[in-house]
């Protein structure tokens, strides 16, 4: 089950220290073994970290594996990551086709539970219990098909989520958590995508903050701290949560890289290495 | 009067770069390598008046001030969401409403229009109609003076094919608008416009249905685009009862967009960000496609006055935070937004029309 090369610095940093993330037949020594990682995104409005999602996507659907994707996507139709994917040299449909891409468009009108009128009694609550009764059935359904193969969980994104349960965080947090126990029930890995920006001015506890507690790699997407430029467009905070130094103790481990986003995929480079 | 829009770079100081942002605003269309060739492909639909092929599959719209299209690389692509964030003090937002709102009209395109007014048709009245064009103008004094010329005569066919052409182009698809004047009649008759008052109405589940009609008579086979608009204007208004409903809102919204996905329709929401909760405006500019914001300019300030050539004839800054980014990755919203931080509306006395 080998992974694809790594291609740029985002996969080395992915890939040094987090096998698990996306193949469980490498043992990290976290949590026992086997149980796969999450995978928290965040973002503003100035920068969008749609396309960490995109090259997360591509990078679960590699031809070199055979793992299985589950996808999620509240904000866009299929329709737009088919399209921007096969720019990336990675075919949705061809996937879906083949059973490695189980996509849940939850942009479609009888998702949102509003033109049907058997739905209309349902709260928000049953339709999020419903959603993660299929999300659960895919993912048996894929563990015991093929002996172990690896299942990535994607969310895009938890804020549209929040909206769609009527503004109950709590809801989305139980859906959260019962899909962070599929990682360690089916070792499957979990991917979600959230709005910094949102929860900035909340007091208290919120969602991100249980988000980032629950996640064992958080990336941050942010523009420069100096204002826009053409050749960078951001950059990226990679923090590895508990791993284990060989002397038994944890720490974080952090990376730091500017990004430039192409049509056909993104570059990824060390402040100021850019020619 | 008119709407001019001043690109001005926010961030850059030397006047070459402002050439270099100009130039790329300008060649925005083209594209990605991977866009298809449009010319080769564009069967039946390039003609359309009021709609644009744009990159990636997507089409666009007018939003009815020309330089404001340029900057959005051709204007609003079809089935996305625009939200502009009102200045708390002055009435921009509405001068981009009426403009959008026109353009519509002269394409004949089907319109919806809800405020919290309690006659929202009323502001039909106000719309501004498209300016009679230069060319015109100066097309009939050229008639009038080629009787006297008898040595250029030959070269007259080449001259009015080239105005015509140049005149067809433009009013095919954006039209420039005279503020001073009223939208005239013939445009709103044999028309569907809906005009709905979001006043007396608890809650937004009827204007939703309202839309959903609205959406799903906008023809969307290829052969047949119209391109529909729905304009709502200060949708958190306080008038509204449901203006402390924030989920309700937003579920409106995102059920508004997901409509709008699957349409041949540009929805323009105007929302005074001043008057909601920072964590609920945020969430509303998540999720706008196109975030657009006005804001008024200051009276008499001497140091914007410096910075800014005619800074006398500007009215508001217009920015550009985001620009719709449907089936491509964020990359054309970044280098725009690079590009066009910032711009000016300013409401100009131009040379008189009478």
């Amino acid at each position: 089950m080998a992974n694809a090369p790594p291609s740029n610095l985002l996969d080395e940093v992915l890939d040094g220290k987090g096998d698990a993330v996306f193949s469980t037949s490498s043992d990290d020594g976290y949590g026992g073994g086997g149980g796969g990682r999450m995978i928290l995104v965040e973002d503003c409005v100035e920068t969008s970290g749609a396309f960490v999602v995109h090259h997360l996507l591509k990078r679960s659907l590699s031809p070199h594996s055979s793992d299985v994707v589950v996808f999620l996507s509240f904000a866009h139709p299929f329709s737009h990551y088919d399209r921007i994917l096969r720019k990336m040299g990675c075919n949705l449909s061809v996937q879906r086709d083949s059973k490695r891409l189980l996509s849940f468009d939850m942009l479609r009108v009888e998702r949102l539970g509003e033109d049907s009128h058997s739905d209309r009694g349902k709260t928000s609550d049953d339709r999020l219990m419903a959603l993660y009764g299929e999300v659960q059935k895919a993912v048996e359904v894929c563990s015991s098909n093929e002996g172990r193969r690896h299942i990535t969980l994607i969310i895009d994104d938890v804020s549209l989520m929040e909206v769609d349960a009527n503004g109950s965080s709590n809801l989305v947090l139980d859906f959260l958590h019962y899909c962070a126990s599929l990682t360690s029930q089916f070792g499957c890995s979990l991917i979600v995508l959230n709005h910094d920006d949102v929860y900035s001015t909340m007091d208290g506890p919120n969602l991100l903050l249980q988000l980032e507690y629950l996640a064992d790699v958080v990336m941050k997407v942010e523009p420069l701290a100096t204002g826009l430029a053409t050749d960078v467009h951001g950059q990226l905070t990679v923090t590895n949560k508990g791993l284990e130094d060989g002397s038994g103790k944890s720490r974080n481990k952090v990376h730091n890289f500017h990004f430039r986003i192409k049509d056909s995929g993104v570059e990824y480079f060390y402040p100021g290495s850019k020619a | 009067m008119q709407l001019f829009l001043f690109v001005f770079p926010f961030y850059c100081s030397s006047s070459e770069d402002i050439h270099q942002l100009k130039y790329m605003a300008a060649n925005r269309p083209r594209g990605g390598s991977f866009s298809r060739n449009l010319s080769a492909s564009s069967t039946g639909v390039s003609h359309i008046p009021g709609l644009k092929h744009g990159p990636n599959g997507t089409m666009f719209l007018s939003s009815g001030i020309p330089d404001l299209d340029k900057i959005l690389g051709g204007g609003f692509a079809l089935g996305s969401l625009v939200m502009v964030m009102e200045d708390p003090e002055a009435p921009h937002h509405m001068l981009l409403l009426r403009n959008f709102m026109s353009q519509g009209l002269v394409h004949h395109q089907p319109l919806i229009y809800a405020s919290p007014a309690k006659d929202p048709k009323g502001f039909l009245g106000t719309l501004p109609n498209p300016m009679a064009s230069k060319d015109d103008k100066s097309r009939v004094h050229e008639t009038e003076q080629e009787k006297g010329l008898r040595i250029a005569w030959q070269y007259k066919k080449y001259f009015g094919e080239q105005n015509s052409e140049q005149r067809d182009g433009k009013s095919e698809y954006c039209s420039d608008f005279d503020l001073r004047k009223p939208l005239e009649r013939h445009f709103f008759s044999g028309q569907h416009i809906d005009c709905v008052s979001l006043r007396y109405s608890a809650d937004l589940a009827t204007f939703r249905e309202r839309c959903s009609s609205f959406l799903s008579q906008v023809p969307r086979n290829i052969g047949n685009i119209t391109g529909g608009r729905i304009a709502i204007q200060s949708l958190c208004s306080p008038q509204c009862e449901y203006s402390n409903e924030e989920w309700e809102m937003l579920s409106f919204v995102r059920s508004l967009k997901s409509l709008l996905r699957l349409s041949n329709a540009v929805a323009i929401i105007t929302f005074p960000p001043s008057l909601v909760s920072t964590t609920f405006s945020k969430r509303m500019q998540h999720l706008a496609d196109t975030l657009v914001s006005v804001k008024a300019i200051p009276d008499e300030d001497k140091e914007l006055a410096k910075l800014l050539t005619g800074y006398q004839d500007m009215v508001g800054l217009l920015s550009v935070h985001k620009v719709a980014r449907i089936n491509t990755q964020p990359l054309l919203a970044v280098e725009l937004y690079a590009s066009s931080g910032s711009c000016s509306v300013s409401s100009k006395t131009g040379p008189t029309f009478s």
